[in-house]
């Protein structure tokens, strides 16, 4: 005998179908006011091959980055008690609710030319605003965050008597770490990364008031869409079109990879 | 404060805010840097006119003329581009011809003590500076595009901004060695820059055109302030800003 499961309650139902609307209705303006005659023209224009792959490579890079800082920064906050470790976490969530335009404004105080730690910089030859470089910059400040939280939530939920099992059978401490601590982890630490590379991805204040805006060094699709915007409609909404069908297609892509997990 | 009470309170303290009743409003959309001015002229106009509200929203011209295009209600559109101007009289948005109410010109704009030894359009080509100039998508990037390609100066561009006191700022901070900015902006940012004037013979000026818009209830407060924008009154405010005559 099987047992029917109810219908799902109005109540969750509509609201759920009214928030669902909201998220694909700009979708759809987006489609609707496509060139689709002009799509192929478009698409051809060397600044927009140029601008995806700046945008690709920084959000990548930015999201390696991010990786490599932050899961240890996740792990310290999540467990090394030291004073002041509620502050840091708060400082290292602060990105995420700056505007991305005073983020980069920040950035710029802080190693522009005339910056704090951007004089030395400046000296020692490397220039960071104005360049490649400082996109990758700019992403990881507003990116590595979404990562550090959500792999610090799941560490300190995770259970640490699975660690201390492995150190008493005789792991060492980077055993420990790799086999089985990240591995506890993975769900948070690849939604994390995954996040992280889809804010980098739609990064934009940051950038223009960090890195500026020049195509083909500095100018991300985001950027582009937006200068577009000023001129010429339909190059803009081919723009954004490719930018959401590249997302959508990692999106898509990745969520079956985790769901196997 | 019990739940109902603090509800009703933060209600009634909104409830002025919705709805103008008696008062009437006109909604003006001005270029970025007509910003300082209009700001001095609604003031006026408010006074002279007691019971109406002046409404100044700025921003970049070729955005402004986008929304009026694409229908957003304003009464008055001065626009920093007779490109973006054209864009609404185009479209039959406004509702008579357009009138000049300035002149700007561009200017090379350096930080104070000019760090990189500027002395011309030339120096923009050089590629030790960092060079910053406004996206030629935006008014000042136009006319700046057009000084250079008539001097025949190829920049080393480091960053083209989207909006000319963004560029202005960065210049301002030191952190770009020159900039092309308008002259009314390099009087805005006062000793944190320095300005060197192009060369009389440059296509560097660009002129403001104003009109009322086409859809606006009552056309005479607008052509009001639009009269009061041209009139001497206007005159006197623009020029003290550094705005040229039309």
């Amino acid at each position: 005998m099987t047992t029917r499961r109810p219908a799902p309650p109005l109540a969750l139902v509509v609201p759920a179908a009214l928030g669902a609307g909201f998220v694909v209705l700009p979708l759809v303006g987006l489609l609707q006011r496509a060139p689709w005659s002009d799509l192929g023209a478009e698409l051809a224009a060397p600044a927009v091959r140029q601008a995806l792959g700046l945008s690709l490579v920084t959000s990548l890079a930015a999201t390696a980055v991010s990786l490599v800082l932050g899961v240890p920064l996740a792990w310290v906050l999540a467990r090394v008690p030291f004073p002041g470790r509620s502050l840091l976490r708060a400082a290292v969530t602060l990105p995420m609710v700056l505007p991305p335009v005073v983020g980069g404004a920040a950035l710029l105080f802080a190693l522009g030319r005339r910056g704090l730690v951007g004089g030395w910089l400046d000296d020692v030859g490397v220039q960071l605003p104005f360049s490649i470089a400082g996109v990758v910059v700019a992403n990881t400040f507003v990116a590595m965050p979404f990562l550090v939280v959500s792999v610090e939530g799941a560490l300190r939920a995770a259970d640490v008597r699975y660690e201390d099992a492995a150190a008493t059978l005789g792991a060492g401490r980077w055993t420990v770490l790799t086999r089985v601590t990240l591995p506890l982890v993975r769900p948070a630490l690849l939604a994390g990364a995954l996040l992280c590379w889809a804010r980098a991805l739609g990064e934009f204040g940051a950038t223009i008031t960090f890195a500026g805006n020049l195509p083909g060094r500095t100018q991300t699709m985001p950027l582009a869409v937006f200068l577009a915007l000023e001129r010429d409609r339909g190059s803009a909404v081919v723009l954004s079109l490719v930018l959401v069908a590249v997302s959508l297609a990692v999106l898509v892509a990745l969520r079956d990879r985790w769901l196997r997990v | 404060m019990r739940p109902a009470a603090a509800l009703v309170t933060v209600a009634a303290l909104a409830l002025p805010a919705c709805g103008d009743d008696g008062g009437a409003t006109v909604t003006v959309l001005a270029a970025a840097s007509l910003t300082d001015a209009f700001a001095a002229l609604a003031r006026t106009f408010e006074g002279d006119h007691p019971g109406v509200t002046v409404e100044v929203s700025s921003g970049a011209s070729s955005s402004l003329a986008t929304s009026v295009v694409e229908g957003q209600p304003a009464d008055v559109f001065a626009s920093a581009s007779p490109a973006a101007m054209a864009d609404v009289v185009d479209a039959g948005a406004a509702a008579g011809p357009p009138v000049d109410i300035a002149a700007n010109v561009l200017e090379i704009v350096v930080p104070r003590g000019n760090p990189g030894d500027v002395a011309g359009l030339a120096d923009l080509a050089r590629g030790g500076l960092l060079v910053g100039l406004c996206a030629e998508e935006v008014p000042c990037g136009e006319v700046a595009a057009r000084v250079l390609d008539d001097a025949g100066v190829t920049p080393a561009t480091d960053t083209e901004e989207a909006d000319v006191r963004a560029l202005l700022t960065k210049v301002a901070a030191g952190e770009l060695d020159v900039g092309l900015v308008y002259e009314t902006d390099v009087i805005a940012a006062g000793d944190d820059v320095e300005g060197i004037a192009l060369p009389p013979g440059a296509p560097a000026s660009t002129r403001y055109p104003m009109a009322v818009l086409d859809g606006a209830e009552d056309p005479d407060l607008p052509e009001a302030f639009v009269d009061l924008v041209a009139g001497p009154e206007g005159r006197r405010v623009l020029r003290d800003l550094g705005f040229r005559a039309p």
